[in-house]
């Protein structure tokens, strides 16, 4: 039997970006309440995130959207094994830290709600709770890797069922990140002026040509095809919001994307799940939409 | 030799970097066809309930079965060692494990992510010094059969363990900056 360890650390970088890792290939669910939240996990969620309201709901109701109610956060960690994230207004530093009290195991700093900062994003290094925050370009994703972010998503446009938005994003940030890598020494740092982000890490991705935090999908996801497109453009996991339970049969369908996200690079397999699942939610178009939920954010 | 990297979900491109680094031959598995061409496995951090849907509904988890009883040398990290073990506490009541090490395993028994932690532990037969090792919401040994060998402890909880070609880590190798242990599980494999 071998001696015990020395000192533990917790709330390291390694440990924040250490679940991101874990979470890969997977799919996190929206939910909005205990039963939501079983039938997510039962479909394979690998995570799950209480709110209160869908973001299509959200759209929908308008007015000032903010935080969930602690109770409703911890009904839902009582009855999930899987990881509970939950959503803070952009800004918002004192509802990440009730989130991080109630001990939820992943902060979204979210567009969804409504900003409650004008300028600045949450300082994300001060926090033992890891932070997911939304990026449309490179330069938006690497500021919020700058304050601390251990995870990134497309923002899409949340609650439309509509995909092109999350496309744009995923093309615009993987796409820089390849011109990025081709740029010489002196380049790189009008790379960091034009994208307005920090010059090292424009360094770092220009010799490792990867993000240093993993890279989501989220905004618009309603179909298992969905899910294997943005996998296939070179999102690592994917988050689902209105996409689920806004369809017929969200169990179905849950399940059906999990499959998705695994084997998107299998067409037989995303033909065969796709079968049958009812009508995905209504979707809207994008010139149609009163706000923008993508512009929310510095 | 070949080693599979079972990729339904989870930290499994993390794994296959490593065996590269070593130089081994690396695949990723999500078929029953892909798990035929390979002479070891390792199963991957990530959500173990997760990977029990995805194995049973990729046709998976009986051909892993087959291969574990035939004496395949296989590495399971966190959900990997929850997977491997012979009973899941704090599980859910449907999820299945393959039994491969006569082990209890309690699910995120460290606690929830604010909890997760990054140590240095002290590991049996490893040259070199203490293993800085990376703890996600991980799981530990309640129970270790006679027939296990425990290589580490955290707190008097075993977090690493082997029962014949089988070894189990709570802990997570593929993130730390430090090969020994996939360098191990290779030469073990000969």
């Amino acid at each position: 039997m071998a001696a015990s360890q020395s000192s533990h650390d917790t709330g390291t970088t390694s440990v924040k970006r250490g679940l991101a890792e874990m979470l890969k290939g997977g799919v996190v669910m929206d939910v909005v309440d205990a039963d939501q939240a079983k039938i997510a996990e039962d479909a394979g969620a690998v995570a799950v995130m209480a709110l209160e309201r869908v973001p299509s709901d959200i759209r929908r109701d308008g007015g000032v959207a903010r935080m969930s109610d602690p109770e409703m956060i911890e009904g839902i960690k009582e009855v999930v094994t899987i990881p509970v994230m939950a959503k803070a207004r952009i800004g918002h530093f004192v509802e990440a830290r009730v989130l991080e009290a109630l001990g939820v195991d992943y902060v979204d700093e979210s567009e969804v709600l409504t900003p409650a900062d004008e300028a600045h994003h949450i300082d994300k290094w001060a926090f033992t709770v890891p932070f997911v925050c939304g990026a449309t370009n490179l330069g938006e994703a690497l500021r919020r890797v700058s304050e601390g972010a251990a995870m990134l998503r497309s923002k899409g446009e949340a609650g439309t069922g509509n995909i092109v938005e999350a496309v744009r994003h995923l093309r615009s940030i993987l796409g820089d990140i390849r011109k990025v890598t081709q740029a010489d020494s002196a380049e790189v740092y009008e790379w960091a002026k034009r994208l307005q982000a920090p010059v090292g890490l424009v360094q770092e991705i220009a010799e490792t040509g990867t993000l240093p935090v993993p890279l989501f999908c989220a905004g618009g996801i309603a179909t298992p095809a969905d899910a294997a497109l943005v996998m296939q453009l070179g999102a690592q996991a994917v988050f689902v919001g209105s996409g689920i339970f806004k369809s017929d049969d969200p169990a179905r369908r849950g399940k059906a994307i999990v499959e998705a996200t695994t084997h998107f690079q299998d067409a037989a397999i995303v033909a065969k799940v796709s079968r049958g699942l009812g009508s995905a939610m209504p979707g809207l178009e994008i010139d149609g939409l009163e706000t923008k939920l993508a512009d929310r954010g510095w | 030799m070949k080693v599979g990297v079972l990729a339904l979900q989870g930290a499994f491109a993390r794994h296959v970097a490593c065996l590269r680094a070593l130089d081994a031959e690396a695949v990723a598995v999500r078929t029953p066809e892909q798990l035929a061409q390979v002479d070891a496995l390792i199963l991957p951090g990530g959500e173990s309930t997760t990977m029990s849907m995805l194995l049973e509904s990729s046709g998976l988890f009986e051909p892993v079965a087959e291969r574990l009883a035939s004496g395949m040398p296989t590495l399971g990290t966190c959900a990997g060692m929850i997977l491997l073990g012979a009973a899941i506490l704090d599980g859910r009541a449907d999820q299945r494990s393959f039994g491969a090490v006569d082990i209890s395993v309690r699910r995120n028994a460290f606690g929830r992510q604010v909890d997760s932690f990054e140590a240095d532990l002290d590991l049996a037969e490893l040259a070199g010094g203490p293993f800085h090792a990376v703890f996600i919401r991980a799981p530990f040994v309640e129970r270790a059969g006679a027939e296990v060998e425990v290589l580490a402890v955290v707190e008097d909880h075993p977090v690493l363990c082997r029962q014949g070609t089988v070894t189990v880590a709570a802990f997570h190798p593929e993130l730390s900056d430090d090969l020994r242990i996939h360098e191990r599980f290779l030469k073990e494999m000969g």
